[in-house]
């Protein structure tokens, strides 16, 4: 225990020198709705800080000037129409300015019409299964070995030493960029939620119904998330990872993974 | 908090004192009796819940499994979200309401004190049950508090005893709301109209009403789980033609008025509380009551914000969000009456006056990542992640809990008839505050940084504000401790006496009754003094 106390807060250190480990706020993301969405995000968040100036202002103020021991004497006022008028009135405003750009990228993020492939993706407890349709390729994606062996109770293993521990997989989702990629999103067992964050991709995956999103994204990496609806006892443990690539080299995996299949199927 | 106790050796002249030894409480139908009953059991479960959220983050603390495995971890998360809201919270504003509702309205008692006694006494009954699952072969309920199916029907031979006690508790809440319905409107001295109640009166009479209206909606719920396990029918089982999102309607129907039910008697608290220590009336006092009375409209009209991503159409994500944001025009009237009840006051900073404060402070951020979570868009990136986890705390935590602190150093004096320790409850006062941001601030890098919430294990990049949040928790639970160590103070008399006004001149019928107040009070309807008058 003191030693894992010592690591962490060894880890203290080292993560605030390195500065790419100290996230505070939402990613950017990779899509184009996923930048729309953290514009939005930080557009909202600015009012809030606006009005959390105002509100906060007045508040500190009055506890500054307004105290007994520096000999206030209170008023006597209780009601002011034209006061409720005004701050009732103002909110209202605020929130039509906000409300109008929410809906626009709401609309947005609903048509997925017209996508040009479509990954059909399962949840299971506790991995995923992605089935690539029309393609003949498909496969489970589970928890990567390293994680696996690191993450047990007293495993020895410090999860420091592992590469993306906990958010890597055997196999990943490899999709290419530029795509419009429609998911197709269900469940063998009970509720899952498949959520990549620099995708802006949320959705939860329900035995016996069919849900859709999609994504396009614009640079090529690999982006890396996890259930976000629990599952049960692993539901920490079924990362996603999507792996974006060129046209070209998604093509070359698309064809590697079709011949791969095609030799497991001749040795049967 | 069992004041009462020794309030009554004092007053053996009283026809009918107390009860001796257990029969007072097994018996009880003393309306104070009952308040310190609910109050006690409501620290009691307070605590219990505490110690499995410092079990979740010792757990938390660094990534790696410690101390549990991941199926215990889920059954903590579980568990510590029904006792802190079915035991703790709840619990708590029915304890203040049994407490100081008649002494508020000038009622001799409750409407229907035997009752009062039932809906007490099956609290814990509910508890015992629930708490016992902890020991029954596949252990606690682990799906999560939200009971969401199918996951919940994986549950181990706990599941009928957590579908039981969820009935208990809904019973209790149900017969106490009546209770506190037909006493607000049939036992009123006379002179205390509607528009003239005090707004603790009044926001728990509307919280009441949301609890008669939404309480059998869970019982619907969660009786059609049962079914759904034992009698094979497929409410929530897509096999058999059913749908599990349809549970989760259901749920949030219930669960989002319940939010309120758990704010609504803290904005009542507040109210009472920030006049008296800026001695100046409450501003706005109809303006506040239509508030919360349009706030209780919204929270029906709400709930699936809570579930933007199972795929709904789009106009009803866009009903929902545009409904959720215009629950803050009600919410920033609260804030701004309360601000300009403060302003140009005479202002001094007792204990309850500096936990209402950091209350309006504190709530006002938990309102602030609300309205940012009712954009649909955002609240996708947010949704089932730590941000909504710091977002609930905030206005969980200093808010209705906070409001329940300041409610007892408010009134302790009145029940006790001593003064609570000054210097100790600012002590408290300024651990809990630091520590609460501590431990719940981070949660929202955390949540945006991309952590899921409900996970015993993260990834390594979460360490650092997980390492910090979990201090932050050891500090506030320890800080606790503090609390009931005043409050034990208090209640064995070692303060100075109390006058019965106790603060400077408070406004409301509960401070012209001596202090500790009688075992019986009001057994002749008071006249309402324009001095003690709210409107």
């Amino acid at each position: 225990m003191i030693r894992r106390t010592c690591l962490s807060v060894a880890g203290l250190i080292v993560a605030g020198s390195a500065k790419a480990d100290w996230a505070l706020n939402m990613p950017r993301g990779v899509t184009e709705l996923s930048v729309q969405t953290y514009d939005l995000h930080m557009q909202v968040f600015y009012w809030c800080v606006a009005i959390g100036a105002v509100v906060f202002g007045a508040m500190i103020w009055s506890l500054i000037r307004h105290r007994k021991s520096l000999g206030a004497e209170p008023a006597k006022f209780s009601h002011s129409m034209a006061a409720e008028v005004i701050w009732t009135t103002i909110p209202i405003i605020i929130l039509l300015l906000m409300a109008i750009p929410a809906a626009e990228t709401l609309v947005k993020l609903e048509d997925g019409r017209k996508p040009d492939m479509t990954v059909v993706v399962t949840g299971y407890q506790w991995r995923w299964h992605y089935a690539y349709q029309g393609e003949d390729v498909a496969f489970y994606s589970s928890l990567a070995r390293t994680s696996a062996d690191a993450r047990r109770k007293n495993s020895g293993i410090d999860p420091f030493t592992v590469e993306n521990y906990l958010l890597d997989v055997d196999r990943r989702l490899v999709v290419p960029k530029g795509a419009k990629v429609r998911i197709l999103l269900t469940s063998n067992d009970v509720l899952h939620a498949w959520w990549v964050p620099d995708l802006a991709v949320k959705k939860d995956a329900i035995p016996g119904f069919i849900n859709e999103t999609f994504f396009r994204a614009e640079q090529s990496g690999v982006y890396r998330g996890q259930c976000a609806e629990l599952c049960g006892m692993d539901h920490g443990y079924m990362p996603i990872v999507v792996e974006v690539l060129e046209q070209d080299e998604y093509q070359a995996w698309l064809d590697g993974q079709k011949s791969a299949e095609a030799k497991v199927a001749t040795a049967k | 908090m069992s004041s009462a106790v020794t309030a009554a050796n004092e007053h053996d002249h009283d026809h009918h004192g107390p009860a001796k030894g257990l029969k007072r409480w097994l018996y009880a139908t003393n309306h104070k009796d009952i308040g310190t009953m609910y109050l006690v059991f409501s620290g009691l479960m307070f605590f219990t819940g505490g110690f499995m959220a410092l079990i979740i983050r010792s757990e938390l603390f660094t990534p790696g499994l410690q101390f549990v495995a991941p199926n215990f971890f889920n059954q903590m998360t579980t568990m510590h979200a029904l006792i802190m809201v079915f035991g703790a919270v709840m619990p708590a504003f029915v304890g203040l309401a049994n407490w100081m509702i008649p002494m508020m309205i000038g009622a001799p008692d409750m409407a229907l004190p035997r009752m009062n006694n039932w809906s007490f006494w099956i609290l814990p009954v509910a508890f015992s049950m629930l708490l016992a699952t902890l020991f029954m072969p596949g252990g606690a309920p682990a799906g999560g508090w939200t009971m969401y199916p199918p996951l919940v029907l994986q549950t181990g031979d706990a599941f009928p005893f957590l579908i039981f006690s969820v009935h208990l508790m809904g019973l209790s809440s149900i017969m106490g709301a009546i209770n506190v319905i037909v006493t607000i409107i049939n036992m009123r001295t006379p002179d205390m109209t509607l528009l003239k109640m005090p707004m603790f009166v009044w926001t728990w009479l509307i919280t009441a009403y949301l609890l008669i209206a939404v309480m059998p909606v869970l019982a619907g719920a969660v009786t059609m789980l049962l079914t759904d396990q034992f009698f094979g029918t497929s409410f929530f089982l897509a096999a058999g033609g059913g749908d599990p999102v349809m549970f989760q309607h259901i749920f949030w129907f219930f669960g989002h008025p319940e939010v309120y039910i758990m704010i609504l008697p803290a904005f009542g608290v507040v109210s009472e509380i920030i006049p008296t220590f800026a001695r100046k009336p409450l501003f706005g006092h109809d303006s506040m009551v239509y508030a919360a009375s349009s706030i209780a409209f919204l929270s029906f009209i709400v709930w699936a914000h809570h579930m933007f991503t199972v795929g709904m159409p789009l106009t009803g994500q866009l009903f929902f969000m545009f409904a959720t944001m215009l629950i803050a025009v009600p919410t920033g009237v609260k804030v701004f009456n309360w601000t300009a009840t403060m302003w140009k006051g005479a202002m001094t900073f007792e204990t309850p006056m500096l936990f209402s404060l950091a209350f309006l402070f504190l709530f006002t951020i938990g309102g602030f990542s609300g309205l940012m979570l009712a954009v649909v868009s955002s609240d996708i990136q947010y949704h089932d992640s730590y941000f909504v986890v710091a977002h609930f705390h905030y206005v969980l935590v200093p808010g209705s809990i906070f409001a329940i602190m300041a409610a007892v150093y408010y009134w302790l004096p009145k029940w006790t008839g001593h003064m609570y320790n000054e210097k100790l409850g600012q002590v408290h006062f300024w651990l809990s505050t630091i520590f609460v941001n501590v431990t719940f601030f981070p949660m929202h890098f955390l949540g945006l940084a991309g952590m899921p919430r409900r996970i015993p294990d993260y990834s390594t990049q979460f360490t650092d504000f997980n390492s910090i949040a979990s201090i932050g928790a050891i500090g506030f639970g320890l800080s606790q401790l503090l609390f009931v160590y005043v409050v034990i103070q208090c209640v064995r008399k070692q303060g100075a006496k109390a006058s019965s006004e106790v603060w400077e001149h408070p406004k409301g019928l509960e401070w012209t009754v001596p202090s500790p107040a009688p075992y019986h009070t009001f057994n002749d309807p008071p006249k309402v003094a324009a001095e003690v008058a709210f409107s």
